[in-house]
């Protein structure tokens, strides 16, 4: 099928099933899944600030899906994610304005594709090391009864940093906030808006929802508990993605008939992902998580060696 | 044992309604790439080049639009496939 837009020539059946797969993740792991799905349309020749605009496109419809069926399970922190899409937006737009330079620069691909890269692997190396040595924790015993939660709000949601969050909750720089739903007495709001612009570059830049970025913030930074990070984010994504899609698409980077064709797939997948939640504990979620961008970085690497 | 063998085939139910909604879904999905990717691709294109911002609106609208949707027809799905195993 020809996607006159972008110029580009993709199978229908590649993009649906790519969107299936992105779909289950996202849904699992409360990210876009764009560590796969940028670099999956990339590697079949989208240009990359085609590649970030359209991904966010594809993210608010799958998003839609997976927030709503987080809402039914009562993982959404709402108070949570409409403080963190003032933030967003606001750091969507640095982004989408990073990648205008760029383009007038023609320079798009290639430092897109290595920012891709570092944050994918960084990020990857990261979250694998504390899921890892969580785990540990939670087999020693410790997991239950240390440091882990218990000042920071974070109910039985063990973490071995969890001190990151119990010291971003001693900082009482007003105006502080509480956020009951996400076990939280109080904390500043500018950790908050400082995560949440943080994220928005991430997701202005490299497209996507940054969830990668932001799920693992909420959790190891703001001590929410990763179930609820996993459906806030989702949440905080439909609202920031759709205002990134509409930036982009005035910067004439969005071919929405990708997205639609990507998204086919997507809803089925999201359903799957956000129900296997319930099955499994937040340390297994976020080890799981861990080798995945790693996938996203290697495809980048290999379109970037194989593509002229 | 028949204990384990009932639980194997209550768990096997969500599976092949699962594989069922996927079997159904797919011919939805490609009636709509069908028909109304057609029909939409070259209007979409003109506006694109011509009208960025109602451009960037239609998109919008079209997405969330597609997600509501396919989260009502995937859920309903869903539900009538788990109705008509418990039935049978």
């Amino acid at each position: 099928m020809d996607f006159a837009i972008s110029g580009v020539h993709i199978a229908p059946a590649y993009l649906a099933v790519v969107g299936f797969l992105v779909g289950i993740l996202g849904g699992f792991f409360g990210v876009g899944g764009s560590f796969i799905a940028g670099p999956a349309l990339f590697a079949v020749g989208v240009p990359m600030h085609f590649v970030v605009g359209t991904d966010l496109a594809h993210i608010v419809g799958k998003s839609i899906v997976a927030a709503r069926r987080h809402r039914a399970l009562g993982n959404v922190d709402f108070k949570l994610g409409l403080i963190m899409v003032i933030g967003t937006i606001v750091g969507v737009e640095a982004g989408a304005q990073i990648v205008q330079y760029l383009k007038r620069q023609a320079k798009a691909d290639v430092v897109i594709a290595c920012g891709f890269i570092v944050v994918l692997v960084a990020i990857s190396l990261f979250i694998g090391w504390e899921g890892w040595r969580t785990m540990q924790m939670r087999r020693s015993g410790r997991g239950k009864s240390g440091a882990s939660g218990r000042a920071a709000g974070m109910k039985s949601d063990a973490s071995v940093i969890a001190f990151w969050a119990i010291a971003v909750h001693k900082f009482n720089l007003p105006p502080t906030i509480s956020l009951p739903v996400s076990g939280i007495e109080r904390i500043s709001l500018w950790p908050i808006l400082a995560v949440a612009v943080g994220g928005g570059v991430f997701s202005g830049f490299l497209g996507g929802g940054a969830g990668y970025i932001r799920m693992p913030a909420l959790v190891y930074l703001l001590g929410v508990p990763t179930h609820l990070a996993v459906g806030t984010d989702l949440f905080e994504i439909v609202v920031s993605a759709s205002y990134g899609t509409l930036t982009h698409a005035l910067k004439g980077n969005v071919d929405i008939l990708i997205a639609l064709v990507m998204h086919t797939g997507a809803a089925v997948g999201a359903q799957i992902g956000a129900t296997l939640t319930e099955k499994f504990h937040g340390a297994a979620i976020r080890l799981a998580f861990a080798p995945l961008p790693l996938l996203g970085a290697g495809l980048v690497i290999y379109t970037l060696l194989t593509r002229h | 044992m028949s204990k384990g063998r009932g639980e194997r085939a209550s768990r096997s139910v969500p599976v092949v309604s699962f594989l069922l909604e996927l079997v159904v879904y797919a011919v939805f999905v490609t009636v709509y790439f069908l028909l109304v990717l057609d029909f939409l691709g070259p209007g979409l294109c003109r506006l694109y080049q011509t009208n960025k911002t109602t451009y960037a609106v239609v998109a919008l609208l079209l997405i969330i639009a597609q997600g509501v949707l396919l989260e009502l027809l995937t859920s309903a799905l869903l539900r009538f496939l788990e109705r008509w195993f418990n039935r049978g």
